[in-house]
């Protein structure tokens, strides 16, 4: 439970920064008029980059990237994961084989490949990243929800539930999501985490949004250089992924135990 | 009027083993047949069949008409509409039978909005009256399967079984996995709820004692096939086949043991 708390409080601090960016910014991202590599204190809290930009600018922008990458991957992955894993897990066996085949050949593949091929096929943007990290996930989710389904429908509740003259679809509805809902929504706030952090990946490598999109990934990119005159500009982006992720786990971590049925 | 008319049922795996072998009987209004065996007799399949709910990779084969309607290989829309209306069941695990993630009053509300139509104050009025009818108090229609006993279940069970007044109650093992005390009650409770409302019972069981109680008829099945049908009253008196004898000596033998520590 102290976890679940700490792990609001490291979101909501992501969270507050990214709000924040959407109506105040303490300068312009696009301002380089100010002295480059400007250590923290000041006028700049966090000092400046080698361009002049303010980086607590670049942050809050970061974080807003950050949560866009993680919501709209978990959104992607886990509507096509769920479709495709309820799917499979009421699909006659010769279906269920090839989509449990096809999952597993999908989940084999890097998420960082295919994000490269998504990016040769679209563009450098923070929606192709969301597209192919979407895409990887849902591979993910798709083969835990079937593994989930297959275990609620031989339950006998459904069994007494189809006596009852329920449909399938309103089996569905009122049986097997709710009973699958809780494991799923764990998963898949571990998966924010972990898209949240393959999103820093594609931007390091200079695959995800394009300048002046200050991804966090980006910023670290950008920090390389002057790590060692300038440590801030690669420390502050690399402590709110930490935040961020950290966080995140500790969420999931809380909501596994405050799932329904675990006192069963 | 004949509810349910199975004629040689068969059950058979993907690969062609059969694992039920021509099963036929009637069941009429108000007629209670009690369907025993050990485990892996055929049963509880004899059960999912009627009810078209066998497991995948098993199918039937024969016919099975419930109120006239052929369930064998009928479409899923068509038996929606038979299961829960004419023919409801109430298994084993009383545990397993209720979603535990829905509390008890609105699983029993389900059938009752769905068959009867029922909405609002009056759906809150059949679920209560539901499960008064089975002796269980208001309280229990906000709880959480996993909140009350056993015995308890197995009633909230029954209460949503019967609850859309269906022709035909098949009960699989119904008191198989409740202590012995509760059992008898949940027992009569059962025999008071279909005489009451004329059903016709399909009792499934491996306890003679238990079955012959109830039912009127038998149907002794062993690795799936039948091996004596007849009057409960004659197959306890005189079984014939070897395996019914055996089952009615230990039946007698338990009760002799009773009466031998307590004259």
């Amino acid at each position: 439970m102290k976890g679940f708390v700490a792990g609001c409080v490291l979101v909501g601090v992501v969270l507050a920064l990214a709000a924040v960016s959407l109506v105040w910014l303490p300068y312009d991202p696009a301002d380089t008029s100010g002295a480059r590599l400007v250590p923290p204190g000041g006028a700049h809290l966090l000092g400046t980059d080698k361009l002049g930009r303010d980086l607590l600018t670049h942050l809050m922008i970061g974080a807003r990237i950050a949560l866009t990458a993680g919501a709209g991957s978990v959104l992607l992955g886990g509507v096509l994961g769920v479709a495709a894993g309820l799917a499979a897990g009421f699909a006659t066996r010769w279906l269920d084989d090839a989509l449990a085949a096809a999952l597993d050949a999908l989940i084999a593949f890097p998420t960082l490949l295919l994000a490269m091929l998504v990016v040769a096929v679209r563009e450098a943007s923070l929606g192709s990243a969301v597209l192919a990290i979407g895409l990887a996930m849902s591979a993910v989710v798709a083969r835990l929800t079937r593994i989930l389904v297959k275990r609620v429908l031989a339950q006998d509740y459904i069994t007494a539930a189809r006596t009852s003259g329920s449909s399938w679809p309103r089996v569905i509805v009122e049986h097997v999501l709710p009973n699958i809902w809780p494991t799923l929504l764990v998963n898949l706030a571990l998966q924010f985490g972990l898209a949240v952090l393959a999103e820093a990946s594609l931007s390091y490598l200079g695959l995800g949004p394009p300048p002046p999109n200050a991804s966090w990934g980006r910023l670290l990119h950008e920090a390389q250089a002057t790590v060692l005159t300038a440590p801030v500009g690669a420390i502050a982006p690399g402590i709110l992924l930490v935040v961020l992720v950290v966080g995140v786990n500790l969420v999931a971590d809380g909501l596994r135990d405050l799932a329904p049925g675990r006192s069963r | 009027m004949t509810l349910l008319d199975v004629d040689d049922l068969s059950v058979r795996q993907a690969d062609g083993h059969e694992l039920l072998h021509g099963l036929s009987f009637t069941l009429a209004r108000g007629e209670r047949l009690g369907l025993i065996g050990e485990s892996g007799s055929g049963k509880s399949l004899t059960a999912l069949a009627i009810l078209s709910l066998l497991p995948a990779g098993l199918t039937a084969h024969g016919s099975v008409l419930v109120s006239g309607t052929q369930v064998v290989g009928a479409a899923d829309r068509r038996l929606d509409r038979v299961r829960g209306r004419a023919v409801s069941a109430v298994f084993q695990e009383p545990l397993m039978a209720l979603d535990p993630l829905m509390r008890i009053g609105r699983q029993i509300a389900g059938p009752l909005r769905r068959r009867r139509g029922l909405r609002g104050a009056a759906l809150r009025a059949a679920v209560l009256a539901a499960l008064e009818e089975v002796r269980l108090p208001e309280r229990i229609a906000s709880a959480y399967p996993h909140e009350v006993s056993g015995g308890q279940r197995q009633r909230a069970a029954i209460a949503m079984a019967l609850a859309c007044e269906p022709d035909l109650l098949i009960a699989d093992e119904p008191t198989t996995a409740l202590d012995v005390s509760v059992q008898a009650e949940v027992l009569a409770l059962l025999d008071g709820l279909v005489a009451e409302k004329g059903m016709a019972l399909l009792f499934i069981g491996h306890d003679l004692a238990v079955v012959a109680g109830v039912a009127d008829r038998l149907i002794v099945l062993r690795d799936g096939a039948v091996v004596e049908s007849g009057r409960t009253e004659d197959i306890v008196k005189e079984p014939r086949h070897t395996y019914t004898r055996s089952l009615v000596h230990s039946a007698w033998e338990f009760e002799a043991e009773l009466d031998r520590l307590a004259p």
